[in-house]
């Protein structure tokens, strides 16, 4: 019941309707006409195909539309509905998480402020083969080991009735000794993806923008680059 | 020997009548109580601006001393309606400032409001007491200002989510000194900073100020000066709540809190940090409304203010509550009437997980009243939904958003007609309802054969075929607003049941399957229908088969709106050509 539509030039990306300009309204890329914004490549119906969605098998079938990638859910126009204010408000939170992390790293050499908490240290991890990502306050953690207890604690043993995460790994995940089917990696602030674990805590919890558990299969650049260094440092 | 009833003991008699809704049948019953009804009544409301004309409405009410309008369809509050296409206010203010000069009160949703009419506004109406904008846009803060420096009586100002060009926060001074008539202010939406010395001057001269709703821009320690300004406010919205305050202020902060002996609703608390909430506990227990949903605290803090709250009947929270959270609010909130569970997150990969359909089970076991039901949510269950019908048959407004399209019950992978079904068969008196998740034909048979009091209905990414708007359109008797979204249908159906569409209020489908000679034909059969076709992008030439964009149909006495952008199609225009020759440059 989809029927393609040709209309006009459908590069652009669909975008959740962020960008309300004062005054206007709409999502900023619906207005153009020729083909730009949401309606261009949308010229047809969306389906299940679209949606990654977890558990589902049909999954797997995304790949085949015309061209485009398949929208995330959370770039389709107006979906989820929420209203604007609400949207910018969150939107505005996640930047300045973003910002706050990144101001972290010049704070770092004065004495720490007991009372300025603030929501800095929470950053987003995904893994891989779960769809959901999850939030970690990076503050309440105090070590390496810390965090990785509690990322195993999120996505391996997780809550009752947690959705998708429980009862899907078997093994614990042993994500810091490089033993086990994942590993632990995080992008730095210059976008590189290293393994975590190769610098002081401290350090790293200055320069980890987002982290990532990997499959190690997957993670074998990373690893290479990891065992060169130690081998270097024991030089 | 004339056997009416003398017209003043008519007036008399509808004087007591104030629900529109009786006065509507009032006036059915003959001439003469349709002349005394019309002039006697006080408060008008349209719930579509498009569907009659304002010089129909002002010869009708000359008395008219408040008037409610409602401009956009709905789904604009998420983006769906494109800009410019309509709604605008202006005729309206001045159909009433030449008819109904002693209008008092406007009260307009979804409309484009510019610095013009709040100027008309407020040059027109002598005697103007109260403005309430909710989703509105297309004005500045300089036409608030106008607003007050003219308005001698000002009650009530407020402006809820709207869309404001804030040059400044200088249009607070403008209320003058001899001002001393405000109930209610609320400028939330606005991101600018106000003078604290005018706020704080207002609230000296207000001693009836009721409900108080400050912006973001104003700062935690001036929270301080103002409640103690204002210690007989029923309704709080607080600035920022994040700023670092010393233990003096914080002590002084406290202390303004507990003075609030008549607070009843809380709002507001953007940022706030953990560590203020007990600021917050004093004024727990009185509370009857408390919004959190700007407050990004996590669960263990919301609980601590939440098990305060025992009077609460209206909870708006984000969904960093958790199941475990909504656990507490079941078991301490026992007189909750509305709960609504927001995303933290903007987008699905953001979601915390905690929170599951789980959560709102426990509500619905513990509190009786429960009535109203807004949650977002990753998944749902079918088993749920079944146990929060039985639990809550007394629902009236069932909106489950599971943020994931397509998305089937998680534990069994199947749709979720079966929670569906539960819920409009258990719930005979639902009057809202908004489903999502995987759906079939069959969730909609189901709605459409109990769904009796259902008034309004939002779909998206949901059923097989033109059959599923067969089912509600021909099944849903009480249908007055229909909003659907990305679904796979359906010419057949909406000309099968055109006829229905004369009972509905309006109907939205966007990015369905509607093809525009359908359209051109549902135009031809039903001309007391306006139908819309809204498309931002239509090919050079318009075939019949083509399939739109969008389609807005609602009855109207008014006809075709003459305010009609280029993208707005209806057969009025050029019912041979269609859109063609009229495309955006």
């Amino acid at each position: 019941m989809i029927s393609e539509l040709e209309m006009g030039k459908a590069e652009s990306e669909l975008e959740l309707g962020l960008g309300l300009s004062l005054g206007g309204g709409t999502a900023a890329k619906i207005g153009k006409p020729g083909g730009g914004g949401a309606w261009g490549e949308r010229g047809r119906l969306l389906t299940a195909k679209d949606f990654p969605s977890v558990g589902s098998k049909r999954a797997a079938d995304s790949a085949s539309h015309a061209g485009a990638s398949p929208p995330r859910s959370s770039q389709v126009v107006g979906w989820p509905p929420i209203g604007s204010h609400r949207m910018n408000s969150l939107a505005a939170k996640s930047a300045r998480e973003e910002e706050e992390a990144g101001k972290k790293k010049v704070k770092d050499d004065e004495p720490k402020d007991v009372n300025k908490k603030v929501q800095v240290g929470f950053i987003k991890v995904n893994m891989d083969g779960v769809a959901i990502g999850r939030k970690v306050d990076l503050n309440a953690h105090s070590s390496y080991e810390n965090l990785a207890q509690t990322l195993e604690d999120m996505f391996f043993r997780g809550n009752p009735g947690t959705i998708g995460l429980t009862g899907q790994f078997t093994k614990p995940l042993r994500l810091l000794d490089g033993s086990s089917e994942f590993v632990l990696t995080y992008e730095d602030k210059e976008g590189d993806w290293m393994l975590v674990g190769d610098v002081p805590w401290r350090m790293f919890i200055t320069s980890v923008k987002r982290l990532r558990v990997m499959k190690t299969s997957e993670a074998n650049g990373l690893a290479a680059r990891h065992q060169e260094s130690n081998e270097r440092q024991r030089k | 020997m004339d056997l009416r009833l003398p017209s003043k003991v008519l007036e008399h008699i509808l004087s007591f009548v104030d629900s529109n809704e009786d006065r509507n049948s009032v006036s059915l019953v003959c001439k003469s109580w349709f002349e005394t009804e019309r002039r006697t009544r006080k408060r008008v409301i349209v719930r579509n601006c498009y569907a009659v004309t304002p010089a129909a409405v002002a010869r009708r009410f000359p008395e008219m001393k408040s008037l409610t309008l409602k401009g956009k369809p709905h789904f604009a509050d998420y983006n769906l309606v494109p800009d410019g296409w309509g709604g605008y206010v202006w005729p309206w203010i001045e159909a009433m400032a030449a008819k109904c000069p002693s209008l008092e009160e406007l009260r307009l949703k979804r409309m484009v409001v510019t610095d013009e009419c709040l100027e008309k506004i407020a040059a027109s109406f002598k005697d103007f007491k109260v403005l309430v904008l909710t989703s509105c846009e297309g004005f500045s803060t300089d036409g608030l200002a106008a607003i007050a420096v003219a308005c001698r009586n000002l009650r009530e100002l407020e402006l809820r989510e709207c869309i404001v060009e804030d040059i400044g926060g200088d249009w607070l001074s403008y209320f003058p000194e001899t001002l001393t008539s405000l109930v209610s202010l609320d400028f939330s939406c606005l991101d600018s900073e106000v003078k604290l010395s005018d706020l704080e001057r207002l609230l000296s001269r207000s001693p009836n100020l009721k409900s108080l709703k400050l912006n973001r821009a104003v700062s935690l320690d001036a929270l301080g000066s103002l409640l103690r300004l204002a210690p007989q406010l029923v309704e709080l919205g607080t600035g920022s709540f994040s700023d670092k305050l010393d233990q003096e202020a914080v002590a002084k902060l406290s202390q303004a809190f507990s003075e609030l002996k008549e607070l009843k609703s809380l709002s507001g608390l953007w940022d706030v940090l953990p560590e203020y909430i007990p600021l917050l506990y004093s004024v727990c227990p009185g509370l009857t409304s408390l919004n959190l949903s700007y407050a990004t605290v996590q669960m263990s803090d919301l609980v601590e203010l939440i098990t305060r709250c025992s009077n609460l009947q209206k909870l708006w929270v984000m969904d960093l509550i958790e199941d475990k959270g909504l656990e507490v609010v079941a078991s301490s909130c026992k007189e909750l009437r509305e709960l609504r569970v927001f995303p933290s997150g903007a987008g699905l990969d953001e979601t915390n997980v905690a929170m599951t359909e789980q959560g709102l089970v426990y509500v619905s076991e513990a509190c009786p009243n429960l009535e109203s039901v807004l949650y977002f949510c990753v998944q749902f269950t079918n088993t749920a939904m079944v146990t929060i019908a039985r639990n809550r048959p007394n629902l009236k407004c069932f909106r489950l958003c599971v943020m994931e399209p397509f998305a089937p019950d998680h534990k069994t992978q199947k749709p979720l007609d079966e929670g569906f079904k539960a819920i409009v068969e258990r719930c005979k008196d639902l009057q809202r309802l908004s489903v999502s998740g995987l759906l079939t034909d069959k969730a909609f048979e189901y709605i459409g054969t109990h769904g009796k009091k259902l008034r309004m209905l939002s779909i998206a990414f949901a059923g097989d075929s033109d059959l599923m708007l067969h089912h509600l359109l021909s099944g849903c008797e009480s249908l007055n607003k229909l909003e659907i979204r990305d679904c796979p249908f359906g010419d057949t159906a909406l000309l099968e049941n055109a006829a229905k569409l004369k009972t509905m209020r309006s109907l939205w489908m966007s990015s369905c399957c509607v093809s525009f000679g359908a359209c051109k034909l549902l135009s031809q059969k039903m001309p007391k229908l306006n139908v819309e076709v809204i498309d931002e992008h239509p090919l050079e030439t318009r075939p019949d088969s083509s399939p739109v964009e969008r389609i807005y149909i609602y009855r109207t006495l008014a006809g075709p709106r003459l305010d009609m952008p280029e993208f707005v199609w209806t057969i009025h225009k050029n019912p041979e050509i269609g859109v063609s020759h009229l495309a955006i440059k």
